[in-house]
């Protein structure tokens, strides 16, 4: 290990932390928003939507001060770790970090203690906006940071000038089709983990039959937000797929784990036994056609092999290695991929049933029950999609213009080392901590009374409080 | 005023303001275990900071997001070059932070305990290392040919770095009592102890800016090149602090609380005049022809017009919905022993 690797390591590892979190706050948040919409409008359900506003609240809370911390590190990483990286992309990719800290980072942190504490003593128009700030402001934070990520995958209005990228054409890097589509499946993947941990709590409390009345409606709301989610991974999912072929061919190629270009139509490769030093696979279990539908949405249609494109590559780029790791990469392809369609399947086989059997749902055991096991499995496609996104493109930085080597900073290996070491540490109990609580608190129910809370501003109990100033507009 | 310079000076403001902001908040936090005597105490210690803090520490981000976008390779070289304090500093962070949220999560005293320690010194840890990276920054770091920087680990704490972390380490103590005497109900015993603390911090964090100055000039000749009034500023600051504590044994607390608030703006503000009137944003140590200077250190023009449109349009915005934040929570806070037992 050099310290080039030790530095790709932190990055990835600090960057998958952050996303465990992050990605459910985007997703909740929105969530949240339209339960506090819901207690504001259906004046004759007040206090049960209150209730579910609050408990979904709390637990909201508790994920959302790790993601706030762990982002600190995102933020000082790129100078601390990849200062030649930030000296060559500085003009371009600094712009949209800046606007997401000005337009998002500002207006979360404020408004969320506007939101919680303020509970008491602002109006309730004025809380629900706090609210839907809040949600606007995860999505501004992730639509920023996505187009600075997708202009590193495909760079876009700029010009090479000493070593240097200069931005050329900022409605480029704004309009980037590539940022646009990264935008849709994270936005996608977030709802469909919020949808499914309210799902599976929801689940939760039904199969033992607590208050049946709010976790049966925040089970009808989950419903809805895990199948427009899902479909909205899917399908957006589905164009990465086809735009990887055309402007990153090979991380396509190494999806599919294809060594030699294909045959028209091509099939798809279900099960393969990779080995990257010999470039071939032992064994590849196939099925004809779907390669052709999943590269062309047509029966035929060849792709390129990773060899021929590795040729290419050394043509356009000069003599190297520009294979990724090819078994790391289709194989959390293929998770992210089963995993989608599982949850694809599990949200419209809910909304069917609720459809047909109507309140009976709220009984259906073995249906809440796989909701319950459900929860972890979304984290998992998240995981799994980054590693085909990012390892997919390596060894370049910025696509065809920065490799990772000549990104890293001149700091010593032992210097990088100690603060993996003290980082991981920290990260390990934080990612502990929050499942912990998250559990615990999920469970509790919406009786417990919540913790002590601060005494400026005391945290309203689940039981419908804080919503009183409802009443009071008359 | 062309655009490099008005960027270099914004970012002056982004780090006066965190500095002044979080200041306050980190000093509560620091001074709570000395404080407080009972669990309503704490509470009541957290709560005159919980619904800013937040806010408050975006400003350290909204730095280093600024200073990546106008000035990268500044950015790249004190991130790089300072990396074992950063890494310290981001770990005090990430358990502080934290400790907000989880400290009352689980009714157990040592839990409690626990992030009380945290929340402790993962305020000592960044008050002291500010200054530590403040002092670097002016004192310079070992940058080479390529603008990278190549200090060895032990060049991180010299003799000013240390003096210029004490400096803000007691400053913010100090800023942190001030604050209290403004957000604590005056009839309470806490805000007695709480003005007891600030006389008594604000003498040692007197003591430690006027060592900084007079190291600055003595030692390192910093301000000799500072122009028409090279003592201005560092003077304004030393004397606007040792005017603290006629501001508090005249009971003026809102006085106080501004002096140190001023404080902190003068001394920041010489650190980075100290750079602006040579004309660099970071010193070399090897030769002073390595140093970064300020504009070549710049993004282009473009980036740069674009970036002050943004800074035009949201950093009055930002300003302003955190003072409304400021007013909602404007009411004194009260330490309640009976609000224990219902529940918060
Ligand atoms: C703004 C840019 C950006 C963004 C939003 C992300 N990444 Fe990334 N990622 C990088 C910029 C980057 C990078 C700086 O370019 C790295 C560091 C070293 C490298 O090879 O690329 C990288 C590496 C990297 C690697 C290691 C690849 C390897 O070394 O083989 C993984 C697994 C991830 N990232 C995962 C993520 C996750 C989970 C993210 C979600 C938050 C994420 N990335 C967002
Ligand atoms: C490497 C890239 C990233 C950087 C530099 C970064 C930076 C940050 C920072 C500094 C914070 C703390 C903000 C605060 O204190 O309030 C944060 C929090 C957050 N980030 Fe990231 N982030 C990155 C990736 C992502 C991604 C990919 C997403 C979502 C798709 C995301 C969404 C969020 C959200 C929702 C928060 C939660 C809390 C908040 O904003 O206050 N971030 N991030
Ligand atoms: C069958 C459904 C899905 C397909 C076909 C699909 C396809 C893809 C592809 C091709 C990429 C790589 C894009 C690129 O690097 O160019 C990707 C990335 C990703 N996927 Fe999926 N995906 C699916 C479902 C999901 C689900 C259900 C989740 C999470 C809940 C998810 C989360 C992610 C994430 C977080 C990334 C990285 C960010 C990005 O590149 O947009 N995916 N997906």
């Amino acid at each position: 290990m050099d310290v080039v690797e030790l530095s790709r390591f932190q990055f990835a590892s600090t960057s998958i932390f952050h996303f465990f979190f992050v990605s459910l706050t985007v997703g909740l948040a929105f969530l949240i928003a339209v339960m506090e919409t819901f207690a504001f409008v259906r004046s004759d359900r007040r206090e049960l939507y209150g209730k579910m506003t609050n408990f979904f609240g709390h637990l909201f809370l508790i994920n959302f001060a790790v993601g706030v911390v762990t982002g600190i590190v995102q933020e000082f990483q790129f100078g601390m770790n990849w200062s030649e990286y930030s000296y060559f992309v500085g003009n371009i990719f600094g712009v949209p970090l800046a606007l997401e800290v000005l337009m998002a980072f500002f207006l979360e942190s404020t408004f969320i203690g506007l939101w919680w504490f303020g509970k008491d003593r602002l109006k309730p128009w004025m809380r629900l906006g706090a609210i839907w700030l809040v949600a606007v402001g995860t999505q501004i934070s992730a639509f920023w940071i996505v187009l600075a990520n997708a202009w590193m995958h495909h760079p876009v209005g700029y010009e090479v000038v000493d070593g240097q990228a200069r931005l050329t054409d900022f409605g480029a890097v704004v309009f980037n089709y590539k940022a646009w589509l990264y935008f849709a499946h994270v936005q996608g993947s977030a709802w469909v983990i919020a949808g499914f941990f309210v799902l599976g709590i929801s689940a939760f409390h039904l199969l033992r039959r607590q208050d049946t009345d709010v976790f049966a409606r925040s089970l009808r709301i989950g419903l809805v937000f895990a199948a427009v989610g899902t479909v909205f991974s899917v399908v957006s999912g589905h164009t990465e797929a086809q735009v990887a072929r055309e402007d990153q061919p090979m991380k396509f190629a190494a999806m599919e784990a294809q060594w030699e270009t294909s045959e028209s139509p091509a099939p798809w490769s279900l099960v393969a036994l990779i080995d990257q030093e010999a470039r071939e696979n032992t064994v590849s279990l196939e099925i004809p056609y779907v390669g052709s539908i999943l590269a062309y949405n047509s029966l035929e249609g060849r792709y390129d092999g990773i060899n021929q494109i590795e040729e290419q590559y050394d043509e356009a780029y000069g003599e190297g290695d520009y294979t990724p790791p090819v078994a790391w990469v289709y194989w959390s392809f293929r998770i992210m991929v089963a995993i989608g369609s599982l949850l694809l399947a599990t949200a419209f086989l809910g909304l069917f049933l609720w459809w047909r059997r109507r309140g009976e749902l709220d009984r259906t055991r073995w249906f809440l029950r796989v909701l319950v096991l459900l929860i972890p499995l979304p984290w998992i496609a998240n995981f799994t999609g980054w590693m085909v996104t990012e390892m997919g493109r390596q060894p370049f930085m910025v696509y065809g213009l920065l490799t990772v080597e000549e990104g890293v900073s001149a700091n010593s290996f032992g210097e990088v080392l100690t603060g993996l070491v003290g980082l991981w540490i920290v990260y390990l109990a934080l990612i502990g901590l929050d499942v912990y609580l998250l559990t615990v608190t999920a469970r509790a129910g919406i009786h417990r009374t919540p913790e002590a809370q601060l005494i400026a501003a005391p945290a309203p109990s689940y039981e419908g409080s804080g919503f009183q100033g409802y009443e009071r507009k008359g | 005023m062309d655009l490099v310079t008005l960027w270099f000076w914004l970012i002056a403001l982004t780090f006066t303001l965190y500095f002044f902001l979080e200041g306050f908040d980190f000093g509560v936090d620091i001074l709570r275990p000395t404080l407080a005597r009972n669990e309503a105490e704490e509470r009541a210690l957290t709560g005159t900071i919980g619904p800013f803090w937040d806010g408050n520490e975006v400003w350290i981000i909204a730095a280093a997001g600024l200073m990546f976008s106008t000035f990268p390779i500044w950015y790249g070289a004190v991130f790089s070059g300072l990396y074992p304090v950063f890494v310290a500093i981001l770990l005090a962070l990430l358990l502080r932070g934290v400790s907000f949220e989880y400290r009352n999560q689980v009714d157990q005293q040592r839990w409690r305990d626990f992030w009380d320690w945290m929340s402790f010194l993962g305020s000592v840890v960044p008050s002291f290392l500010w200054g530590v990276v403040m002092a670097k920054i002016i004192e310079g770091l070992a940058v080479d040919e390529d603008s990278r920087v190549v200090s060895p680990f032990t060049d991180l704490f010299s003799p000013f770095a240390l003096v210029g972390g004490c400096a803000t380490l007691l400053l913010f103590v100090l800023h942190g009592a001030n604050f209290l005497l403004l957000r604590l109900h005056q009839d309470t015993p806490l805000h007695a102890r709480a003005r007891r603390a600030a006389l008594g911090w604000g003498a040692l964090a007197t003591v430690a800016i006027l060592a900084f100055v007079v190291m600055g000039y003595v030692t390192e000749g910093l301000f000799e090149d500072f122009g028409v009034l090279p003592w201005l500023f560092p003077v304004a600051a030393f004397l606007t602090l040792a005017s603290i504590w006629l501001a508090l044994t005249l009971r003026r607390d809102t006085l106080a609380f501004t002096m140190s608030g001023l404080t902190i703006l003068f001394a920041t503000v010489t650190v980075f005049i100290a750079l602006f009137t040579r004309g660099v944003v970071l010193p070399s140590t090897l030769d002073p022809a390595f140093s970064l200077t300020l504009q070549e250190s710049a993004s282009q023009h473009y980036t740069l017009v674009l970036m002050t449109w943004v800074g035009a349009i949201f950093l009055p915005l930002i300003i302003g919905y955190q003072i409304w934040n400021y007013y909602v929570f404007r009411e004194r806070v009260r330490p309640d022993e009976g609000a224990l037992d219902r529940g918060y």
